[in-house]
């Protein structure tokens, strides 16, 4: 076994290699000198971060991407509690079939979310914008909001909440002054997890939205006109955004937990 | 009204927005979509009809039946590949990492994982590509350039980037569970580290890898992205051959039959590792 050691430690860093040489290549050529984000390097320069951050469409895309995240976040967020709230506190008949139902999207490949919804919306008369694409994120994100929110329900909430009901709580009162606040870091988790994903998510975006576009839309049409480093600047621009959210939420998941 | 069915009524009511919009939004569209995959082209108009016309082109036409076989072998590939990578990256960390450098390490093994989607494939373009950052090393080493840009093996490395992060996190999550004592009993009664992982710690972790690979699975096989960018128009997969129905020939039941046969594929995955995989406590 000793013989295996320094092949453990190298497989490590092989792989540490592997998962960071395109992000690596991604953001050293941001600052690239040139025309083209390949080698050999030519210097550094801030101009495309410049280029990409005065570029109206881009701050469009993005301020688009923010809104549709956050609003359809919300909405996911509120559907997904309040299912997981209602399955986990009441005996319903057919509650495996809801349960099973509620998660299926989860499944389904976005192209066939995005096709089903942008046939269904063409045969209603609804123009792509960046409503209907916000009705496809929540089908996206409400399997994820609902099954963090489920697996987050447990025994001690359940006596907290029937203490405040036999206290005299309504039902609004026990849910926002008990449950929700109790639940919190897993409502905070499924939020920020559904912005990442709706943030990210390029497909049904593509499909619904024509004129407001989205930030993965738009980095779409750049890409289509070659390679540059302004390319590179959006994308390093997107990734420090979500490393951002993800370890804003990572610190306040723990905070709250510890 | 009594208490039991003011309760029952309560239930409804709190599952009836999440259930009416994915009735609404996923349920119907995906009927709709059922429907019309039985429709007849006339022209550019979508006829309605009851018309198995649009399964048989796919399973007749080479060039459909060959997008279909493409997205299969690649998803098969690296999916097996995802695994093989991921699971040692995880042991590693999960065993051999001090345990106070344990959710650093993960958290960097996982940490590129949020670069955008779209992004992902064009980073590994750069590298990739015909003057990209490893041919211009192989260069400066002597060795001839690698023709690696459009190609299924840029498919292949771009998507397995992706998978060996989602996997490593199922796996670690899986392996950090086990008690240690069970790898200890295990040498006790004899077995040495090779037969105590094969019949102790493998079947233990097998829930969270087989969970994994039906997540690599579905996702792989319905990615337009990645064989779109990065295979270039080499060959085509399944997502890319739906788009190309959508866009060039606003073929709209022929594109929906596609989704319905990817569809089954997945609920077919879905159906052979339904033993292990329980989407409800992902």
């Amino acid at each position: 076994m000793k013989a295996l050691r320094p092949l453990v430690w190298l497989y490590l860093a092989a792989a540490y290699v592997f998962i960071f040489l395109p992000v690596a290549v991604l953001v050293a050529f941001s600052f690239q000198d040139g025309r083209l984000p390949v080698p050999p390097f030519r210097g550094a320069t801030v101009d495309w971060y410049a280029k990409v951050l005065g570029d109206r469409d881009l701050m469009a895309a993005m301020g688009n991407s923010v809104l549709l995240a956050v609003a359809s976040s919300a909405v996911a967020l509120v559907l997904g509690f309040l299912a997981a709230h209602g399955l986990a506190r009441v005996r319903l008949p057919g509650a495996p079939v809801l349960r099973l139902l509620l998660i299926a999207p989860m499944a389904v490949s976005t192209l066939i979310l995005g096709l089903g919804l942008l046939q269904m919306f063409s045969h209603l008369g609804l123009r792509p914008s960046l409503m209907t694409t916000g009705i496809g994120h929540v089908v996206l994100n409400l399997p994820l909001c609902f099954a963090i929110c489920f697996a987050a329900m447990g025994d001690q909430q359940k006596s907290a909440e029937r203490a405040a009901r036999d206290l005299g709580a309504g039902e609004w009162q026990v849910l926002t002054q008990v449950s929700a606040p109790m639940l919190a870091p897993a409502l905070a988790a499924a939020f920020f997890l559904s912005v990442t994903f709706s943030w990210d998510e390029f497909i049904i975006a593509f499909l619904l939205t024509r004129f407001d576009v989205t930030l993965p839309v738009e980095i779409w049409s750049m890409l289509k006109s070659g390679l540059s480093p302004a390319t590179n600047a959006v994308g390093s621009v997107v990734f420090l955004v979500s490393v951002v959210v993800v370890v804003a939420a990572e610190a306040l998941f723990l905070r709250r937990r510890a | 009204m009594s208490l039991a069915a003011r309760e029952a009524r309560l239930g409804w009511g709190l599952v009836a927005p999440a259930l009416a919009w994915t009735v609404a939004f996923f349920v119907l569209p995906f009927l709709g979509m059922l429907a019309l995959s039985f429709a007849r082209m006339d022209g550019r108009e979508v006829v309605p009809a009851l018309d198995p016309g649009n399964y048989l082109r796919l399973a007749t036409e080479p060039q459909m039946l060959g997008a279909l076989v493409n997205s299969l072998q690649i998803t098969a590939l690296v999916t097996v590949l995802s695994v093989l990578l991921a699971y040692p990256l995880a042991a590693i960390i999960a065993f051999r990492v001090p345990r106070r450098w344990q959710r650093l390490a993960l958290l960097l093994a996982i940490l590129p994982f949020w670069t955008s989607y779209v992004v992902r494939s064009y980073a590994w373009l750069l590298v990739l590509g015909q003057n990209g950052v490893l041919n211009q090393a192989l260069d400066a080493l002597g060795l001839g350039p690698l023709e690696l840009a459009a190609t299924r093996a840029a498919t292949v490395i771009g998507f397995v980037h992706f998978f060996v992060m989602l996997l490593t996190l199922t796996i670690y999550a899986n392996l950090v569970q086990l008690p240690p004592n069970y790898a200890r009993a295990a040498a006790d009664l004899g077995a040495g580290p090779v037969r105590a992982f094969v019949h102790v710690i493998l079947p233990l972790t097998l829930p969270g890898v087989v969970t994994g690979a039906f997540l690599t699975f579905v996702l792989c096989i319905g990615d337009y992205i990645t064989p779109q960018i990065l295979g270039g128009n080499s060959e085509l997969t399944l997502p890319q051959l739906i788009m190309l129905q959508l866009g060039r020939s606003g073929n709209f039941p022929f594109a929906s039959a596609l989704s319905v046969v990817l569809m089954v594929i997945v609920t077919l995955a879905w159906a052979a590792t339904a033993r292990w995989v329980r989407l409800d406590r992902i």
